[in-house]
């Protein structure tokens, strides 16, 4: 491919004390895609996602975006050059309604540099933005979903809360920390939908996932990452049948 | 046996959220007025109550500083997350730079208090930025340690008056300017920051509070909300010290007492976190009290930490969340 990457990681290094995290990890992503990062417990794909959005420091390599530099630049300038990103563990404002959940990233310098949500203008009312994304994002808008407390929302609300809290910065990547986890079969068939709405409307979707046959079903490339190193990248259908991959998840066949 | 619960339903008056209320008669205009027009009234009010008791009214004065702390500590504790145990730095580098610029610069004492209260607070934000950025106990920790270490740099070093203080502070006009100075910024402060938690920006901090690390991920730069929020809370309290030192006509050591830091987050306590009037209202009890217990000597301290004690293990919500839902809220017994 001859376009430029949108996303380029060169080598990165981690060490949690003598645990390497992530061994000279390497990847591009395109615009558009959807990537997946898979990989069984501990293989670093948390890990990863930390490093690129600057939540922990790097011991070794660069990070690309759009062909600039953002190695060890700050989390918050991170997010506010394109990069957003949910959290496995979510993490919603617990004593703040859920809309008012989303007046945080819409009052981010960010977003006011891009007008917030598409029509919702320079100075227009947060609150109607707020409930706009929401709404997009799969809160039924005339129920009292939106206006509950944060707190006391249902798993797959709280899980599409951290998805809206990214949309409000208009990002260009997302980095999906496990969105589907702990979420029921319904739940899940009612997500994927969005990611594909997500990707449609442009924005590059960087996922990482437990749940392969869902992410099987939206991704256009997957990396996947064994104790820190990465085995093997590629179309979904030819990571699967990778020998190395199912070996990390399922153990080797010699006893 | 029956077992019965308690059931408890909002009043019609509110709808769907926080804050929004469908107002359709002057029955509800009033009940919702009803407690802000008390409370203002009834501060106001409060120097003409004691007009026979002289002694009282010096109290009047320094319940409203102490109010005034407690305010400062329910926001920073409460919408920010950060606990400040340094009620005391701040009267303290308030009242000081107002006494400077009143005794060695000669402004005159109501442009003194102002300059003092920015500055102050900016000095205030100034030591307390190098823990801002961390997260845990260190905020607190550097709070408490602050007014001690003033008070021995004064102590050795012999400035600023040392242990005598700056004397020959310019005083108020009369009584009433003295009261009606305080309780006019207690209540425009206690307002302001009600209608200013409620403001996105506020909105904002209290996301820091929840959780810093998803507003981080929302391009926002958590120390700088920090700052900003230190610079108000502090604003707060260095008014509190610059009008003390004109009250007492004098800036000394006693400014940065532990009192300053304590009853402030007591009052807090009693009158419930994170109502911001709750914090007045525990003052307004508590710094009484204690000049009511004077009359017990040093036992005063112990009927002190029984009341307290009994708030915290009988109310610990405090009185004014308490008031606020069963002003609010219908109760009745029902059949489980």
């Amino acid at each position: 491919m001859s376009e430029e990457p949108i996303l380029s990681v060169k080598g990165i290094s981690k060490s949690f004390g003598g645990l390497k995290a992530l061994m000279d990890v390497s990847f591009d992503v395109q615009r558009g895609e959807v990537f997946g990062i898979i990989g069984p417990n501990g293989s670093g794909k948390t890990t990863i996602i930390n490093c690129i959005t600057g939540f922990i420091s790097t011991l070794a390599g660069q990070v690309y975006f759009k062909g600039k530099e953002i190695t060890g630049w700050k989390p918050h300038k991170i997010a506010d050059a394109g990069i957003a990103r949910t959290f496995q563990i979510m993490r919603p404002y617990y004593s703040l309604p859920a809309y008012k959940n989303l007046i945080i990233p819409l009052w981010s310098p960010r977003a006011r540099k891009t007008g917030g949500w598409r029509g919702g203008g320079k100075h227009g009312d947060r609150d109607t933005v707020a409930v706009d994304i929401l709404e997009e994002i799969g809160f039924e808008r005339d129920s009292r979903v939106p206006y509950k407390l944060s707190s006391t929302l249902p798993t797959g609300y709280q899980k599409r809360l951290e998805l809206a809290r990214c949309m409000a910065l208009r990002p260009e990547i997302i980095f999906c920390d496990e969105v589907f986890s702990g979420l029921s079969m319904s739940e899940i068939a009612g997500m994927l939908p969005l990611i594909e709405k997500m990707r449609d409307e442009g924005i590059t979707l960087i996922m990482v996932e437990h749940r392969l046959r869902e992410l099987f079903r939206v991704a256009t490339r997957v990396m996947a990452l064994n104790f820190g190193e990465k085995i093997t990248e590629g179309e979904p259908s030819f990571v699967i049948e990778d020998k190395r991959v199912r070996e990390a998840y399922l153990g080797t066949e010699e006893v | 046996m029956e077992q019965m619960r308690k059931e408890r339903i909002d009043r019609g008056l509110k709808v769907r959220t926080e804050g929004l209320y469908a107002i359709s008669s002057y029955r509800e205009i009033l009940y919702l007025m009803g407690p802000r027009l008390l409370l203002i009234v009834g501060v106001l009010a409060l120097p003409f109550i004691f007009e026979l008791a002289p002694y009282w009214k010096r109290v009047i004065n320094i319940m409203f500083v102490y109010a005034l702390l407690a305010l400062s500590f329910d926001f920073l504790a409460n919408y920010v997350g950060l606990v400040c145990l340094g009620g005391a730095f701040l009267t303290g580098v308030g009242g000081y730079f107002s006494a400077i610029y009143n005794v060695y610069l000669s402004f005159p004492t109501y442009l003194a208090i102002p300059c003092a209260t920015i500055t102050g607070a900016a000095f205030c934000t100034l030591c307390l930025i190098p823990c801002l950025p961390l997260r845990g106990v260190y905020f607190a920790i550097v709070t408490l340690m602050y007014p001690l270490l003033f008070t021995r740099i004064i102590e050795a070093l012999d400035i600023l008056g040392g242990t005598n203080g700056i004397t020959g502070v310019d005083g108020f006009a009369n009584q009433y300017v003295e009261h009606y100075i305080i309780i006019l910024v207690v209540i425009g402060f206690l307002f302001a920051m009600r209608r200013f938690v409620n403001q996105d920006i506020g909105l904002v901090l209290r996301g820091v509070k929840d959780n810093d690390q998803s507003v981080r991920a929302s391009g926002i730069d958590v120390t700088r909300m920090k700052i900003l929020a230190v610079f108000v809370a502090s604003l707060i309290g260095c008014f509190g010290g610059a009008y003390m030192a004109h009250l007492y006509m004098w800036a000394g050591i006693s400014l940065f007492a532990l009192d300053f830091s304590i009853i402030p987050i007591a009052s807090v306590v009693i009158g419930g976190g994170g109502t911001l009037v709750g914090a007045l209202i525990g003052s307004f009890i508590l710094v009484p009290l204690s000049e009511i217990l004077r009359a017990f000597g040093t036992f005063r301290i112990v009927i002190y930490c029984i009341i307290l004690t009994g708030f915290i293990v009988f109310k610990s919500e405090g009185l004014m969340i308490f008031m606020q839902r069963k002003y609010h809220q219908f109760e009745r017994w029902v059949k489980v």
